[in-house]
């Protein structure tokens, strides 16, 4: 198990960005650059992180940063690869992006990326909405969530991205969580060994979107993986390693009621709807060990 | 500026036929240009190319209305597409056929392109290449000469087939 | 070297000679040729470029702005739908002062389907800050593939150049082509900013109201540089390679009466309309618009104007008879023909002459006024 005394001390976000106080992607994007280091370009669709850098002339992230179109991403990112593949730069190509621009309109410039093999690492930090726009609902929004456009919570269950990565083959792809730092830092730096494409999928809670107080982010992080709402793992060149933290929950899950209650997105969540996630819990658990298990 | 229509079918190498056809008037230090023209392009439909030749640039991009010289590389294309529309009066047709055609008003070769393709082995995916030989057989017709005629067969074909084919329908075509 | 070779064909040729460092394309009709070629030359060896088979035009925008952003010189084509659907990331393009070349074959926008030629599609990116030109042959278009990576990696220019060729009517016509060796005329790709990990810089990152309109008066200001760049590049080729072109390509002009504009291979089949008016007696010209972006100073005084569109501008009017119109203070005929491949001979564009009414507007096909 990897210790914290691991993780670096360098700090490539400056203070002062514009955040929201307990920003979950900016907890993920932290431990994200402190796992990649400097030599890196980040290549940043619309979104959150997009949003909180700064205003020109300053920028608050102290590695290359290329701002790009929102469902444009991992396209932008085909070129750098290909241009430093054809320069031999060995500097890393990683997208940073956010459920919207991953599920939703990036979707299709994510797959062609993946099917052409190309060399990055793409990043998509998950906080269950279009965060920048005001918590409109994505496709990455849980069944039962209230956003902005699901004023009576989403009627859909969430698109199951990692299963879309997955079809691809890539040689690397987790999740991870923003409350868990030394497990995202150690996939981070897990990935980066990989001739891409590479994949992590990290939730990001979101104070003002999941209404919860500021303060509670790493506490809620936590509760979505220990009520197994999200599912912490890795899979490498095809075998799959559940994290320590869901085999934990998988052995004593913590009530998902505590996990939603914490949450005004999920007031008013009816019976049925938490009978629906429990399942696909239960489902993704099962299916989880049942791939681990096999030799 | 001298106007010719190309009538084949899908597949049969008519637009290459027009692109030799034009190499050809290169090689003769002419200026030519050529164009298919799209309709429904499948195997096995009607197609038309036009190539247009010159002592000088050619400024003209639409379509051939009155052609001097009109090439059916496959008879059967007339059953449905009428071939002869537009033809000047006095202009010729060349006529890929077995039999000696003659077409009242107008100056008529034929040759058996297809013959001469199968007598020399030019054929590909069973089909017999047509496009090489008819520019032999336009050499004779003076619209290019036969030395720009190898010449542009030879800048795009390796296969001396070709060449002997061409050589064929130029002693071959009737005049 | 003299060959026969498509439109299409002698812009694969001439990308090949600039040695872009990354393509990035998405197929469609009429450009294919083009993207195949390219892809022929890569695979053979014969072009040493990444080439990116992007799963939209969109995204192959995108990935010639990445390449492009990391000091690559890129290339791209496309036509129409294509176009359209990369119009987000060609504004991105030129915003960000990247010096992209792209071939687009002019082709009607659907529905319905009409694969055939018309300018509407480039017309609807004339205000993104790409500079644009329009050519009518298949030696013409070989050539200004080449001078356009010249111009767009001028430091005093920076931004891309869209190089516009007529659907099916150049793209897939076969007509000679001299080909050239180059030597040093496109000099080597040298971008003012590299991403530098050492040196990290935020590209593109959020610009307040006090600075925003900064940005886009620069890229006006390249565009106004950009005259003067296309006028000494074209000169430079001319004295390298034998073959001059300008802003604009005037055909009898300077002691014409009347003088029809247009755009592409009108403006040949213009030229033979204009040698059947002057047997007649009338004093026609033709004035072949090449450079589009930036917009070309024209003396037109004292000649009566007729505008052919390929185009048009609903609710509005042709886009190059109104540019006309408002930039030399002249009422023209405005002529829309040639949409979706309308054919247009040289008897129809006599005509047009013939039976001009300036200060009117008249649809080809539709109010013939014959």
């Amino acid at each position: 198990m990897d210790t914290i005394t691991e993780i670096s001390d360098d700090e490539y976000i400056l203070k002062c960005t514009s955040a929201c106080a307990g920003c979950g992607d900016s907890l993920t994007l932290r431990y994200v650059l402190k796992a990649a280091g400097p030599d890196i370009v980040l290549v940043m669709p619309a979104g959150c992180t997009a949003a909180f850098q700064g205003i020109y002339p300053k920028t608050a992230y102290s590695v290359p940063v290329v701002n790009i179109a929102f469902g444009a991403a991992a396209a932008c990112a085909s070129g750098i690869s290909r241009m430093f593949l054809a320069t031999g730069r060995t500097t890393k190509v990683i997208v940073y992006a956010g459920d919207g621009g991953t599920l939703d309109i990036g979707l299709q410039a994510l797959s062609g990326a993946f099917e052409r093999r190309t060399d990055f690492l793409y990043i998509c930090y998950d906080n269950e909405a279009y965060g920048n726009t005001g918590m409109q609902r994505s496709s990455a929004t849980p069944l039962g969530a209230k956003t902005t456009t699901t004023p009576a919570g989403k009627a859909e269950p969430k698109k199951d991205i990692d299963a879309i990565i997955a079809a691809h083959n890539p040689p690397y792809q987790a999740t991870a969580c923003a409350s868990y730092p030394q497990d995202l830092f150690r996939k981070v730096r897990k990935a980066l060994t990989f001739h891409g494409p590479t994949f992590i999928h990290v939730l990001s809670p979101c104070p003002p979107g999941w209404r919860y107080s500021s303060e509670k982010t790493v506490e809620v992080g936590r509760l979505a993986v220990k009520s197994g709402m999200w599912a912490l793992w890795e899979r490498e060149n095809g075998n799959l390693a559940i994290s320590a933290p869901t085999k934990a929950a998988m052995k004593k899950p913590v009530p998902l009621e505590d996990y939603l209650l914490l949450q005004g997105r999920f007031r008013g969540i009816d019976e049925i709807t938490v009978g629906s996630l429990k399942e696909q819990i239960q489902e993704n658990f099962n299916r989880l060990e049942r791939e681990e298990a096999k030799p | 500026m001298y106007e010719i229509r190309i009538h084949s079918r899908g597949g049969q190498g008519g637009v290459t036929a027009a692109r030799l056809l034009a190499m050809a008037a290169l090689h003769d230090g002419n200026y030519a240009t050529a164009c298919p023209f799209y309709g429904a392009e499948r195997r096995g439909a009607p197609v038309v190319s036009f190539v247009r030749i010159d002592d000088r640039p050619i400024r003209i991009y639409s379509q051939i209305r009155s052609p001097d010289m009109i090439i059916v590389l496959d008879a059967s294309v007339m059953q449905t597409v009428d071939v002869l529309n537009g033809l000047k009066t006095g202009g010729r047709i060349l006529i890929n056929s077995a039999r000696k055609q003659e077409f009242s008003a107008y100056v008529t070769n034929t040759v058996d392109l297809t013959g001469i393709a199968l007598r020399e082995n030019l054929v590909v995916s069973g089909s017999p290449i047509l496009n090489t030989p008819v520019i032999g057989a336009l050499a004779k017709t003076g619209i290019v000469s036969a030395d720009a005629a190898k010449s542009a067969i030879r800048g795009m074909f390796a296969d001396e087939r070709n060449i002997r084919a061409a050589e064929a329908a130029y002693a071959e075509v009737s005049v | 070297m003299k060959k026969i070779v498509t439109g299409n064909k002698a812009v694969a040729e001439a990308v090949r000679i600039a040695q872009p460092d990354v393509v990035a394309a998405y197929p469609i009709t009429p450009q294919t040729e083009i993207v195949e070629t390219l892809a022929d030359y890569v695979s053979n060896g014969q072009l040493a470029s990444q080439y990116i088979a992007v799963e939209s035009e969109h995204s192959a925008m995108a990935a010639c702005i990445g390449a492009s952003i990391s000091g690559g010189r890129t290339f791209t084509a496309t036509s129409s739908q294509g176009l359209l659907y990369m119009h987000e990331m060609t504004n991105w393009a030129a915003g960000a002062r990247l010096p992209i070349v792209m071939a687009n074959v002019n082709r009607s926008l659907a529905p319905g389907w009409n694969l055939w030629a018309e300018h509407t599609d480039s017309m609807q990116e004339r205000d993104t800050g790409w500079l644009q030109v329009y050519v009518s042959t298949v030696q013409e278009a070989y050539d200004t593939i080449l001078v356009a990576f010249r111009i767009a990696e001028h430091h005093d220019v920076l931004l891309p150049v869209m190089v516009n060729l007529d659907g099916f009517t150049l793209s897939h016509i076969m007509q000679p082509v001299d080909t050239i060796e180059p030597g040093d005329f496109i000099p080597p790709i040298h971008l003012p900013e590299t991403i530098d990990p050492k040196n990290p810089r935020g590209y593109g990152t959020i610009a307040g109201p006090a600075d925003y309109f900064r940005f886009r008066w620069e890229i006006e200001r390249s565009m106004r540089n950009a005259v003067n760049v296309i006028e000494e590049t074209q000169s430079e080729f001319a004295k390298r390679f034998g073959r001059t072109y300008g802003l604009t390509e005037e055909y009898r002009c300077s002691d014409a009466d009347v003088v029809v504009v247009s755009l592409g291979t009108l403006g040949k089949e213009a030229e033979v309309a204009v040698d059947i008016l002057r047997d007649e007696g009338i004093k026609a010209g033709s004035l072949r618009l090449r450079w589009f972006r930036p917009f070309p100073e024209l003396d037109l005084a004292g000649k009566e104007v007729v505008v052919i569109d390929r185009d048009y501008s609903f609710g509005f009017g042709g886009v190059l008879a109104h540019s006309i119109r408002s930039k030399n203070l002249v009422k023209v005929y405005s002529v829309i023909a040639g949409l979706g491949g309308q054919e247009v001979t040289y008897d129809d564009i006599a005509g047009f002459i013939r039976n001009r009414r300036i200060g009117e507007e008249s649809w080809f096909g539709v109010n013939d006024h014959v």
